[in-house]
């Protein structure tokens, strides 16, 4: 990590605030969300009060991988519209406290997994700190394109760890549960890089637009796309989803591959003469399409584990039961 | 490039904002501890031989 003087040195006192952008809350929310669909999913006979401290200690776990995470990455971070306002390049955190503060919260959130549940999912949640932090973090984003497919398994582990805090045991279902969230990710971070390309390479991160081209990129999501809606589909005959399930991954995964379609077939992320500085959001027009699947993206996500979640909540019978 | 110059005031506040969810945070991790304990003895304290 090549920090400069100007980055170590606070421009205002940091509030408590700052600290908490440093766990990345809006990450944070997704991780819980996909936590407690493990959880519940998986059945387990887990105390309600124990099963919510579980939850907790997972969303403090990934705050504290996104904490080491601002630490090391504050350079490139500061060459980034979308990152230069995080709290240590601003310069409102120094960040070595942005790394006490990672260490500090990794402990906590481990050992009082362990201590609440058992020793699977305090193992699962340091390995994915470790993942994210050190292998994604600092190895694979700065050194290959494929840095989002492999680092993607970070936050494709947590309702895995859901799954083994309620029940000591993380099978089948689990794990695809944590594959449906592994092969969503290319699709939709590329899809994101295809409008913010200028970005990655302003701060020399590999991003696949910036090393193998926009239209190399469009084709590569088109293939993902190919691949993660029938790993989305496969829940409903693993005895996992039931009916409803079934029916929103398969109308969403349509939805999902025509805008894959339609982003192979445009242009977005090529440099065609148009600018646009205004904001990070106002995309150019030929990058419509692009955007219109990174939303979409979110929303299946969503909708496939809100959907799983509620049937489970429900007791809805799942489409393997009726075989 | 020199140092900015910060409120006294601005940065003792901030200082105070720090203080109290440091405190709290430590609170509640006392507090998950304990409510662990009592959870997972549970009826484990009330079978256990005299």
């Amino acid at each position: 990590m090549a920090m400069s003087p100007a980055l170590s040195r606070a421009s205002s006192p940091a509030r408590w605030q700052d600290y908490v952008q440093l766990l990345k809350p809006r990450v944070m929310s997704l991780v819980i969300f996909t936590a407690i669909t493990g959880l519940v999913c998986a059945r387990g006979p887990v105390n309600p009060v124990l099963g919510a401290i579980a939850i907790l200690c997972i969303a403090v776990g990934a705050g504290a991988s996104a904490s080491f995470n601002m630490w090391y990455d504050a350079d490139i971070d500061a060459k980034m519209r979308r990152t230069r306002a995080r709290p240590v390049p601003s310069g409102k955190v120094q960040g070595a406290d942005a790394l006490a503060l990672g260490v500090v919260l990794s402990l906590f959130s481990v050992m009082l997994l362990g201590m609440t549940t058992n020793w699977l999912a305090a193992g699962l949640l340091a390995f994915t700190i470790f993942f994210y932090a050190v292998v994604y973090t600092m190895w694979l984003k700065r050194s290959t394109p494929q840095n989002i497919v492999i680092g993607g398994l970070a936050g494709a582990l947590p309702p895995v760890i859901g799954w083994a805090a309620a029940t000591g045991a993380a099978p089948l279902n689990a794990w695809l549960l944590c594959a449906i969230i592994f092969m969503w990710t290319p699709p939709h971070f590329w899809a994101l890089s295809l409008y913010t390309s200028e970005d990655y390479e302003k701060a020399g991160v590999p991003m696949m637009p910036v090393t193998a081209g926009a239209a190399s990129t469009r084709k590569q999501i088109l293939i993902y796309s190919l691949l993660f809606i029938p790993i989305c589909i496969v829940p409903a005959f693993t005895g996992l989803g039931g009916l409803t399930y079934l029916a929103v991954a398969a109308a969403g995964g349509l939805v999902f591959l025509v805008l894959a379609w339609r982003v192979f077939k445009s242009r977005a992320g090529e440099r065609i003469g148009e600018r646009n500085d205004d904001g990070l959001y106002d995309v150019k027009a030929s990058s419509k399409d692009a955007r219109n699947l990174f939303a979409f993206s979110i929303l299946y996500l969503t909708l496939l584990f809100a959907t799983l979640l509620a049937e489970h909540l429900l007791d809805l019978p799942a489409v393997g039961a009726f075989q | 490039m020199s140092e900015p110059v910060q409120d006294p005031q601005v940065e003792a506040k901030a200082r105070r904002g720090r203080n109290i969810a440091l405190a709290l945070g430590l609170v509640l991790f006392v507090v998950l501890v304990f409510v662990v304990t009592v959870v997972r003895l549970g009826a484990s304290v009330a079978v256990r031989p005299l």
